[in-house]
């Protein structure tokens, strides 16, 4: 092989090169704007503010939602909590957390004594795949919490245009 | 205007747990959106959704974007005696709405 065509060769080797680490420059840069709706915060960043060092537990809450979601708009979602709900001994707050979404507070639910059972549902709106957290505050200022992971195959953040 | 609906499997009986179903119709604009014309649409959200039962407060829920359009929400709640189930609510443009029920109990 003459010498001109190793020079091409390493020209062609240098453009490849810059070809697959440039998608890495860009994913750093796209990063770089920390879009809001698009970073996933962390479960301490989503709970600490409501917690505020009180003592929490994961265990007495489950979810039930569906597993694969295919609408993020409309995600059914049921939170129990076990609990007596006596006068003495209830769940105060219900606390629905998302990890994804603009605003991570997505509900909150005041429940007493009254309510006989702490079972909540609604439907929520999701911003993609991401761990929810069920945050449940007891009588006696504790918490309770669940992680579940939902797999969302379109967004609810998407226009009608 | 009905704008809400709630539901309850009858006859209720004294001192039994019943679950209580409300949906109400509200866009809930999370003020993200654009619509056909590029416009962002401006947020209106429920604020506040109140249940009371006679006097007494059984379930309130403070929304946010998160919620879908026409919000659905299922809540226990015990009682003893016949009352109206009173439902109010209100929105980021200020817009108050209710809806009353006889909560009859056998």
């Amino acid at each position: 092989m003459n010498a001109e065509g190793m020079l091409r060769r390493k020209r062609l080797q240098s453009l490849l090169l810059a070809g697959i680490s440039w998608p890495c420059f860009m994913g750093q840069f796209a990063y770089a704007q920390r879009m809001n709706s698009g970073s996933l915060l962390s479960f301490d960043d989503m709970v600490q503010p409501i917690v505020q060092g009180a003592k929490i537990f994961k265990k007495d809450v489950q979810i039930e939602a569906p597993i694969l979601a295919d609408n993020g708009s409309l995600v059914p979602l049921q939170v129990t909590v076990q609990s007596a709900m006596t006068d003495l001994d209830h769940v105060t707050h219900v606390y629905l957390l998302s990890q994804r979404n603009p605003v991570t507070q997505m509900a909150v639910f005041h429940l007493g004594p009254r309510n006989g059972r702490a079972i909540v549902s609604t439907r929520v709106r999701l911003a993609g795949t991401q761990e929810l957290v069920a945050l449940a505050r007891l009588s006696n200022g504790e918490f309770r919490y669940k992680q579940m992971e939902i797999i969302v195959t379109e967004s609810a953040c998407v226009d009608a245009s | 205007m009905n704008t809400a609906r709630m539901q309850w499997p009858e006859p209720v009986r004294t001192g039994e747990v019943v679950k209580v179903r409300v949906l109400v119709q509200h866009p809930m604009d999370t003020g993200y959106l654009q619509d056909l014309t590029g416009k962002v649409v401006p947020r209106n959200i429920i604020r506040l959704l109140t249940c009371h039962l006679g006097q007494q407060e059984v379930f309130r829920v403070e929304p946010s974007s998160g919620l879908s359009a026409n919000p659905f929400f299922e809540f226990y709640v015990r009682t003893t005696v016949t009352a109206e189930f009173k439902l109010e609510w209100i929105d980021d443009k200020g817009q108050k709405g209710n809806h009353f029920q006889i909560f009859n109990v056998s």
